[in-house]
């Protein structure tokens, strides 16, 4: 029952599987970009290292960066046919992420402008 | 001690609350001393309040939503008469702080304990059993979220006699449900009630989502799935991606009136158009959580009564997809006259007539279902001419709506309001009133009577328009929604036709009670014995009426669309399968324990009695860490006794 | 729950076209708890959004400029990483049965956990001496909210791992029990993953 199970089982987030990389050396590696993109996050933000007008995109992009770290070194989500499920579930959970941030600042942005909504 | 609550909180001057709830208060002492008279308390307890079996928990949803539709509807009848009469010199019989608490009330308890509770009660009961499995994949987490949904409908009902109400509409909008504008309880009611009958609901979105992607019967692959359970998928995909939201922004506002925080105010830096904007971005989804399982209901009651299947079965999984996904971009049509620009109005306008697409290509597929199929006339495929009908015609003053000029006249008309009952009724009571219909002989074991409930649709259709169509008039005449008092008297045989109407839904309602009273004397005559009384395609009528606990004693081996269809035009296997024993988890008290501390929270928080509230949380802290700690939650019903239940079933009747 | 006992699925039934039959209890368990992570983001994407459009109405009172210590972000977004790797180096001694790998994992889980708490509650504290607390203004009301949230969520992680450990130690390395841990394994990684569009987002961007 074992071989039948591994052959019927999805992969799900964070579930350590055999024959999967799960190990030390993953998560260290996983650990060391991290820590390696957070030091880069906080030098970008406080140095000229970046064009300043450019700061908040590079910042975002370093997070996104680090946030895939965490979820292919930590969660191990992975992209075989196993993972179509994850994947596809937290492709929506971005979508909606992306939909109610990014429309609330535009919506509220429109608003407050023509609404002449000054900061206080 | 007791926070802000005192005796003054009961209105001992108010006389239509007491009287109403007195009558309620006596009929609840009758059932309970019926009960306890004829010593049900053992079997209920033990058979439906602690079950964790997803079909006594959709039928405890459904008989919720059932009873709180009395109470909405009562709130309706008592507006639609106060807009009758109250007109020009007339007052009426509602102050407007009473008119103001009802149609908050009305709107929150449509949505949240009678739309919501039906149609989950429905996907409770068929999914698992359509996609061939056991129970959900979290069955004791399916009866929290139930009692949880009950004690919000519980903290709602309360807030009649103990206290009042919000005035502040079903949405609550800042600043007038802030502190320095409703500065009494009514408020904290609506939001507690919603925020913990939330939790219950979120909760169920998990669980279903799940069950549908990770528990289903053998070579039951996605293309395969029948497509209420398509559509239940992409309603709890919603809940799980909208009530989030709710549940954020209801915090901030709670966060406002409570710890004097400044999100929404009117002073400090708040901005309320961001509640609005929160608000819909739920609010839009939440109506397409509502519609999605009630267009599945639709789609196996085409192909059942029709005796065909249903026409482009993956056009329909697309289009429910589209639309899924789709019902998250268009929210910002309920408030295009809130001073958005062009741009930001023009997009979501486009966005909104684009959703039509896919529902139009669903109601498509409806059509060229039944079309030259052999038509049984029964009250759900009436319901479903019905809904086809009513539902265009909705969905095209939807359409209407979405243009933002022209929204800007009728934005908050009665024009509206007509526009999203007829959607709503249409759509979603249509559906939910053809899927109990269509299931309760799966569920109880007889059919209901047919002449009574087509009886309810013809009442419910014909008093739906004469209820809805004046106030389109009226919307275009300039009357707006919410009025206490009207003042243009010309208004008023349009009123009066409207109130005709509410008087005929209510004859309909009446129908309904009749005709589970009258089912149920004449059960015998009607009896379903071979569990498919209505020779239907899909797997739950491959159980007996009602389905044994463990639903499938083997689980069913799928190889198409409409597997049941496909097992009675092979013929059944002649040789008995061996069954084996089967695990099922054991009841729980759990669901009812936490609802139970939930409520005292609720209230101790409505009421500012903080000791109370942190008892209550340290209670339901308590015990989650104690069940979590228990073992053997699971009993074991032994081969042997399956194999007699099953003989027993086949012998009665079922083709072997 | 016992699923049917199935003696061959071909393969292209099983993978990915989901034809093999009700999935074993730990996929589902986790699934389960992954989609429930993905609700909790949605709720902190309406508190972001929240603060993204509130972060300017600071009422006269302080801006994100004039409050935030780097410093002491940086030290705790390293307490609460380092935090995560010890929980996924818990995981793993916990999938290989050996409990005193396991042990040691969960010190310093837990250490570095409530270190962060620490930081962030002296943290809040300072604030609201000063009279910087969330009454103050709408940015306020929408910093404290957001990222005390994530507090709110750590602290539950926490008080909700002791109890894992409990468990363990009370009856060691059970399916369900395994099962459990899983899911907190998944809660505490998603919490580093919240953590780090609270840096970037209202530290970082806010400080400048």
């Amino acid at each position: 029952m074992q071989s039948v199970d591994r052959l019927l089982d999805d992969r799900t987030p964070g579930v350590e599987h055999e024959e999967s990389t799960a190990n030390v050396l993953s998560y260290t590696t996983g650990l060391g970009l991290a820590v390696l993109l957070t030091v880069a996050s906080f030098v970008v933000a406080q140095t000229n290292l970046l064009w300043p007008p450019g700061i908040p995109v590079g910042l975002i992009v370093l997070a996104f960066a680090q946030i895939g770290v965490h979820l292919v070194f930590f969660l191990h989500l992975g992209s075989g046919p196993d993972h179509t499920n994850n994947i596809l579930a937290l492709a929506f959970g971005v979508l909606i992420v992306f939909l109610v941030i990014v429309g609330s600042i535009w919506i509220i942005a429109n608003l407050n402008w023509n609404m002449m909504e000054m900061p206080h | 001690m007791l926070g802000r609550l005192s005796w003054a909180a009961i209105p001992l001057d108010q006389p239509l609350p007491l009287y109403a709830m007195g009558v309620v208060g006596i009929v609840i002492l009758v059932v309970l001393g019926i009960v306890t008279v004829k010593g049900w308390w053992p079997y209920l307890w033990r058979e439906w309040i602690t079950s964790v079996d997803h079909k006594r928990i959709g039928v405890m949803y459904v008989i919720l939503g059932l009873v709180m539709l009395l109470r909405g509807y009562s709130d309706a009848i008592m507006m639609r008469t106060q807009q009758a009469i109250a007109v020009g010199d007339a007052q009426g019989y509602l102050p407007p702080d009473h008119y103001d608490q009802i149609f908050s009330a009305h709107g929150t308890i449509m949505i949240f304990f009678v739309a919501m509770p039906l149609v989950i009660g429905l996907m409770n009961f068929v999914v698992p059993l359509q996609l061939g499995v056991r129970d959900v994949a979290f069955p004791t987490l399916n009866s929290v979220s139930f009692w949880l949904t009950a004690t919000g409908s519980l903290l709602i009902n309360v807030s009649l006699v103990i206290g009042s109400f919000s005035r502040a509409s079903w949405w609550g909008y800042p600043p007038l449900s802030e502190l320095a504008f409703s500065p009494d309880e009514g408020v904290d009611y609506y939001l507690w009630s919603l925020q913990i009958s939330g939790i219950g609901t979120l909760l169920t979105g998990v669980n279903f989502v799940t069950t549908i992607l990770k528990l289903r019967a053998p070579g039951m692959l996605y293309f395969r799935m029948p497509v209420f359970c398509w559509t239940a998928l992409a309603a709890n995909m919603l809940i799980v991606a909208a009530f989030p939201v709710l549940t954020a922004t209801f915090a901030m506002l709670l966060l406002d009136r409570y710890l004097g925080m400044h999100f929404f105010t009117n002073e400090a830096g708040g901005n309320q158009m961001m509640y609005a904007n929160l608000f819909w971005a739920w609010g839009h989804p939440e109506v397409y959580i509502l519609v999605l399982p009630a267009f599945g209901v639709f789609s196996e009651v085409a192909a059942t009564f029709s005796g065909k299947g249903l026409f482009s079965y993956r056009s329909m999984v697309w289009a429910t997809l589209g639309i899924c996904i789709l019902s998250f971009m268009v929210w910002l049509h309920h408030f295009f006259t809130m001073g958005a620009g062009a741009d930001v109005n023009s997009v979501f306008g486009i966005m909104s007539s684009i959703i039509a697409v896919p529902t139009g290509a669903k109601v498509f597929n409806w059509l060229f279902t039944v079309f030259r199929g052999r038509i049984v006339f029964t009250t759900p495929i009436l319901f479903l001419i019905g809904f086809m009908i009513t539902f265009v015609l909705g969905g095209l003053t939807g359409v209407l709506l979405a243009v933002p000029p022209v929204d800007f006249v009728l934005h908050n008309s009665a024009f509206l309001v007509a526009h999203f009952h007829h959607v709503i009724i249409g759509g979603v009571v249509f559906g939910a009133l053809a899927g109990i219909n269509y299931w309760f002989p799966k569920a109880f074991g007889f059919t209901l009577d047919e002449g009574w409930g087509k009886a309810s649709f013809w009442c419910w259709l014909i008093g739906f328009y004469l209820a809805f169509m004046p106030l389109y008039v009226l919307g275009l005449m300039g009357m707006t929604r919410r009025l206490q008092h009207i003042s243009d008297p010309s208004w008023q045989p349009l009123l009066l036709v409207a109130e005709a109407g509410a008087i005929v839904i209510f004859l309909g309602i009446l129908c309904q009670i009749v005709q589970l009273y009258v089912s149920i004397r004449t059960r015998e005559s009607r009896r379903d014995l071979t569990g498919d009384p209505w020779n239907a395609r899909t797997l739950e009528w491959a159980t007996s009426s009602p389905p044994p606990a463990y639903n499938f004693a083997v689980l069913p081996s799928v190889e198409t669309i409409d597997a049941f269809w496909e097992m009675k035009r092979k013929g059944l296997a002649a040789a008995e399968p061996a069954y084996q024993a089967i695990e099922m988890p054991r009841n729980s008290p759990i669901g009812i324990v936490i609802a139970f501390f939930a409520f005292f929270v609720g209230f101790s928080l409505i009421w500012q009695i903080w000791w109370i509230a942190i008892l209550g949380l340290l209670a339901i802290a308590i015990t989650i860490l104690v069940f979590g700690w228990s073992e053997d939650r699971e009993r074991e019903i032994p081969a042997s006794q399956i194999a007699r239940m099953e003989r027993a079933r086949l012998g009665l009747g079922r083709p072997a | 729950m016992t699923i049917a006992t199935v003696d061959f699925v071909p393969t292209e039934l099983a993978r990915g076209r989901g034809g093999g039959g009700p999935a074993p209890t730990r996929t589902v368990v986790a699934y389960g708890f992954w989609i429930f992570l993905l609700s909790d983001f949605v709720l902190f994407s309406g508190l972001f959004a929240a603060y993204a459009v509130l972060s300017d109405n600071t009422a006269g009172g302080p801006t994100g400029a004039e409050l935030f210590n780097l410093r002491s972000v940086f030290i705790e977004t390293m307490c609460l990483l380092f935090s995560s790797y010890a929980c996924g180096l818990g995981a793993l001694s916990a999938e290989r049965r050996r409990l005193g790998h396991f042990y040691i994992s969960a010190v310093f889980t837990f250490g570095l956990g409530a270190a962060f708490l620490c930081i962030e509650i002296s943290e809040f504290a300072g604030m609201v001496s000063k009279g910087d607390g969330p009454s103050r203004s709408a940015f306020l009301s929408a910093f404290f909210t957001l990222v005390g949230t994530h507090g709110a969520h750590v602290t539950a992680g926490l008080i909700w791992f002791i109890y894992m450990v409990a468990q363990v130690a009370a009856k060691g390395f059970r399916p369900h029990v395994l099962r459990r841990h899983l899911c907190f394994s998944l809660f505490w990684h998603a919490l580093d993953i919240v953590w780090v569009g609270v840096f970037t987002l209202v530290y970082l961007m806010g400080a400048r």
